[in-house]
């Protein structure tokens, strides 16, 4: 079933969660709210499943509005991030609960309960512990838990918050996983709310990068990765170099950069920019290759894995960050405390909106 | 837009609820509250004051207050070794007597009164010996302290027994590791920590002997200006039908008992603040 | 035992004996001088005065008073502390204060007020005295007299609990399609029964043992609107001290049940002692 948001806007006294608000998910798809926290991503969950009301603007379940329905009736499965599990029920009782509050008419025998509960337990990997108290489960255990008993009624849609935000590292990795291949076998539509930007990348099919209330970028995680929309997303997501200076007449002038030609501000106005590039898009050579870069003091090199990771120090103080491969490295020999020639391949630049219609540090208008 | 939905709240029950208990709330303690302004306001300022300003009234409060400060004082001294002791030793039966603290708490205070009043009238188990001594308890104001002890007992050892559990054991052994003996620990750096809370454990001591009564009566003799306390004269106003002098009187130690209170949340607030700083 | 944190063996023996000898001269004896008194005159002294009918009928009404202050004050508490804990409005610290107001009045106040409402001379009284309602010096005084002071136990005692335990289960129990009964009967009832038992407790202990605000509406009345305080007081006042201590016995004894079904509690919801709920009492 897809979800439409539309326009929605969610206050909590002067402070805006959610500033006017718009997405779709399809049907099937598993796609993550990403966003730092405050950024109102788990208010606009709790929206879409009816436990907050919007202040402005509609959810559609499969074009239906849903303001109407009460959390009751949406049939949503929503996992909370501290699971919220029964404390003083069983694992087999906590599963069962959605089933057993039914009204006796759609109430299923208790026969068939026990058979779903335990099949959905299965499903889990956590029969075995049927009999247990919340209390006794690892925290791993528990998030199942939790994803079973919303599974138990059958939901038209699934929600999670911060699914594994309380896990530790291995836990996460390996139970993020299980959750993609669990979601390509019952292919509900589902929703996670990540302040992680690796497990949204890792797992979902599309991302949504919330920053203040608003969207950012809606993609698939190649798109948000590759092609960052604003200047946000490329901070948020991954780590970049960033060369802030001017446009103008055609031209860039990013900090100790040379000039670069940029077609998209003609205008004669000076305005401030930024630009940015990957540790990957950023080019060491020991000589000056080609003009239209900066000579920088390697400070440290570690290697990690396939690539090694350099730092450097701009003219102006500035710390660059560069990831070259270990041949790279070989090839160059740097010492520490050496002068090297650092020069992007790519560079996005942002032109900084007017101060009026966004706030200073969000630039806008995005360019590769 | 369609869908202007009323603000829904997730959870049901919060109109009956509130209702309820607002409702319960007004009926069971405002209105009957309100009572005691109304009389007041209808009295006139005169007659209230010369109500209140009475020698035998002056005389009650006067004990009241004394006693109460009395009892308080010795409930701050021993409740503190209390407290300590409970807090910090083990010993044999320790359970026991955590649970008997609260015993002030779970007995009515007639029967504290009446037993109180037994132990040391003259011919007591403890009267007789103190008599022999020359001391005079039971019917005097000596008596009334007693039971005031009595009542405010877990008071200061209920605020105080937390905290000290509470003390971050680490600073005493700073302290120790500083050069410190154990009394220069215990003066400078744990007496000043559970300063706040001793206070407020004071405080409430005092805020609840002001208003005993049921312990009060039987070892006090009830002899107007020598050993009557403020809330007996309340009553024997009331039974005279004297409404209005029972309503002064009863304003009076209901205000002071506000000021006290509202002084105990502040005092509270402060030792929390001290609390969570250290 | 850190050796930093401890005091001489010679101070922690003193400390230790000068909080017995305090605990055993103010708690412990006057204890005993109940029950030694009430069998001064042998075990069959003390039932005779048991078996009398006035102590009968003061047994009865403080049955009576407690089956409906504490039921009454139960649900106030249940509903105060849902109210309060599961929901934002506006003017909540004020209805805290209020819910508080009962344990800053003391007892004689607290049966005065419903003197000046409902007395012969009293806001109410003619209206009253022209239906032949009777309710000071008769039995729904001391009901009203002892549900003030008992008012505020269970929500006081409640409602810091549900606040711990947040909304987070309830709203699971919403969205999985439970209702308001099922939620409060399955989920939040299951969670806060050691609470709503603590409450009871405290509630119960302090209705069948009210003294002083009782006392000023109840008249006196032997075997009509005599409570087992104002029995005791009563007894007392004629000398007929055995007779007292035996039925103040039976509180001494209903004080000791508090205070093990006190601890039990304690124990069960694997909480130390709990200072704030006497602290309250008076505050």
């Amino acid at each position: 079933m897809s979800i439409e948001v539309r326009n929605v806007t969610k206050k909590f006294g002067t402070f805006t969660a959610v500033d006017d608000v718009s997405v779709t998910v399809p049907a099937g798809e598993l796609v993550a709210l990403l966003g730092p926290s405050g950024s109102g991503k788990t208010s606009l969950l709790r929206i879409i499943a009816g436990l907050e009301t919007p202040d402005a603007g509609i959810v559609f379940f499969e074009g239906e509005d849903q303001a109407q329905r009460d959390v009751r009736v949406r049939r949503v499965g929503f996992v909370f991030q501290h699971y919220a599990l029964f404390r003083h029920m069983t694992v087999f009782e906590n599963v069962a609960f959605g089933l057993r509050v039914r009204p006796r008419a759609s109430r299923p025998s208790v026969a068939d309960i026990r058979a779903k509960v335990m099949d959905l337990l299965k499903l889990v990997q956590l029969d075995w512990l049927a009999d247990r108290r919340p209390s006794e489960l690892s925290g791993g255990q528990r998030q199942r838990v939790a994803l079973a008993r919303a599974l138990a009624v059958e939901p038209k849609v699934l929600l999670l918050d911060e699914p594994f935000g309380s896990l530790d590292a291995r836990i996460r990795q390996e139970l993020r996983r299980w959750l993609r291949r669990l979601h390509d076998d019952i292919r509900l539509t589902s929703v996670f709310v990540t302040h992680d930007q690796e497990e949204a990348l890792d797992v979902a099919d599309r991302v949504v990068v919330m920053n203040r209330g608003r969207i950012e970028q809606i993609g698939t995680p190649q798109e948000v990765f590759e092609h960052p929309a604003t200047p946000f997303v490329m901070t948020f997501i991954g780590q970049s170099a960033v060369f802030a200076g001017t446009v103008q007449g055609g031209k860039a002038f990013l900090g100790s950069l040379a000039a670069v030609d940029f077609p998209a501000h003609l205008h004669e106005e000076a305005r401030p920019a930024a630009g940015y590039a990957r540790p990957h898009e950023l080019e060491v050579t020991r000589i000056e290759n080609g003009g239209g870069g900066l000579w920088a003091t390697l400070r440290h090199a570690s290697p990690a894995g396939a690539v090694v990771k350099l730092e450097l120090t701009d003219p102006e103080g500035g710390s660059l960050q560069v990831e070259v491969t270990r041949e790279q490295h070989e090839a160059l020999q740097a010492g520490v405390g050496e002068s090297l020639y650092v020069k992007p391949r790519k560079l996005r630049i942002f032109v900084q909106e007017d101060a009026t219609s966004d706030a200073p540090d969000t630039p806008r208008a995005p360019r590769a | 837009m369609s869908s202007a939905s009323p603000r829904r709240r997730v959870l049901p029950g919060f109109g009956l609820t509130l209702g309820f208990t607002l409702l319960y709330l007004s009926l069971i303690v405002l209105v009957p509250l309100s009572t005691l302004a109304l009389r007041t306001a209808s009295m006139g300022w005169g007659p209230f004051w010369a109500t209140v300003t009475s020698p035998r009234v002056l005389a009650s409060y006067r004990l009241t207050f004394g006693a109460s400060l009395a009892a308080a004082a010795l409930n701050g001294v021993f409740g503190l070794v209390v407290a300590w002791v409970l807090a910090r030793h083990r010993f044999p039966g320790q359970k026991v007597v955590d649970a008997l603290v609260d015993l002030p708490f779970a007995l009515p205070t007639a029967v504290a009164g009446i037993a109180l009043t037994s132990l040391y009238s003259p011919n007591g188990w403890f009267g007789r010996p103190l008599e022999a001594m020359g001391l005079k308890v039971a019917f005097t104001p000596l008596g009334i302290v007693v039971a005031l002890t009595f009542i405010g007992l877990p008071f200061v050892v209920r605020t105080l027994q937390p905290v000290i559990e509470d003390l971050d054991v680490e600073v005493e052994e700073a302290a120790a590791s500083l050069g410190a003996g154990r009394r220069q620990t215990f003066a400078h750096v744990i007496l000043p920590a559970l300063f706040p809370a001793w206070l407020t454990g004071f405080a409430l001591a005092f805020a609840r002997a002001l208003g005993e009564y049921g312990s009060v009566v039987f070892i006090a003799g009830n002899m107007p200006m020598r050993t009557e306390i403020t809330s007996l004269l309340i009553i024997t106003k009331l039974e005279q039908y004297d409404y209005a002098g029972a309503t002064a009187i009863a304003v009076v130690m209901l205000v002071a008992s506000f000021l006290l209170l509202g002084a105990i949340n502040r005092l509270q607030s402060w030792a929390s603040r001290r609390g969570a700083a250290a | 035992m850190r050796r930093a944190l401890t005091e001489p063996p010679l101070v922690r023996g003193a400390l230790l004996a000068v909080a017995l000898v305090f605990l055993a001269i103010f708690l412990v004896m006057p204890l005993v001088a109940v029950f030694a008194q009430a069998l001064e005159k042998g075990f069959g002294a003390y039932l005779t005065a048991l078996r009398e009918p006035d102590a009968w009928a003061a047994i009865r009404l403080t049955l009576l008073t407690a089956a409906i202050a504490v039921p009454m004050n139960l649900a106030f508490g249940l509903a105060a502390s849902w109210a309060i804990a599961k929901f934002e409005f506006p003017g909540k610290g004020t209805l805290l204060t209020l819910i508080d107001l009962p344990f800053a009045v003391s007892p004689v106040i607290s049966g005065m007020i419903f003197v000046l409402l409902f007395g012969r001379q009293g806001l109410l009284g003619p209206f009253l005295g022209a239906h032949d309602v009777k309710v000071i010096f008769a039995v729904p005084g001391i009901v009203l007299a002892t549900v003030f002071v008992t008012f505020p136990f269970v929500a006081r005692e409640l409602i810091p609990v549900m606040q711990a335990l947040g909304n987070e289960e309830e709203e699971a129990a919403r969205v999985l399609g439970a209702g308001g009964w099922q939620i409060f009967f399955r989920v939040t009832l299951p969670n806060v029964k050691w609470g709503v038992l603590y409450g009871v407790i405290l509630c119960n202990a302090r209705a069948m043992g009210e003294f002083g605000a009782v006392s000023v509406v109840s008249g006196h009345i032997r075997g009509l609107t005599n409570t087992i305080p104002l029995h005791v007081e009563i007894l007392y006042n004629e000398y007929n001290f055995q007779a007292a201590f035996a039925v103040a016995s039976l509180l001494a004894f209903l004080a000791l049940v508090t205070l093990l079904a006190k601890s039990v509690v304690e124990w069960r919801s694997g909480r130390a002692a709990r200072p704030e709920a006497p602290v309250r009492e008076a505050a």
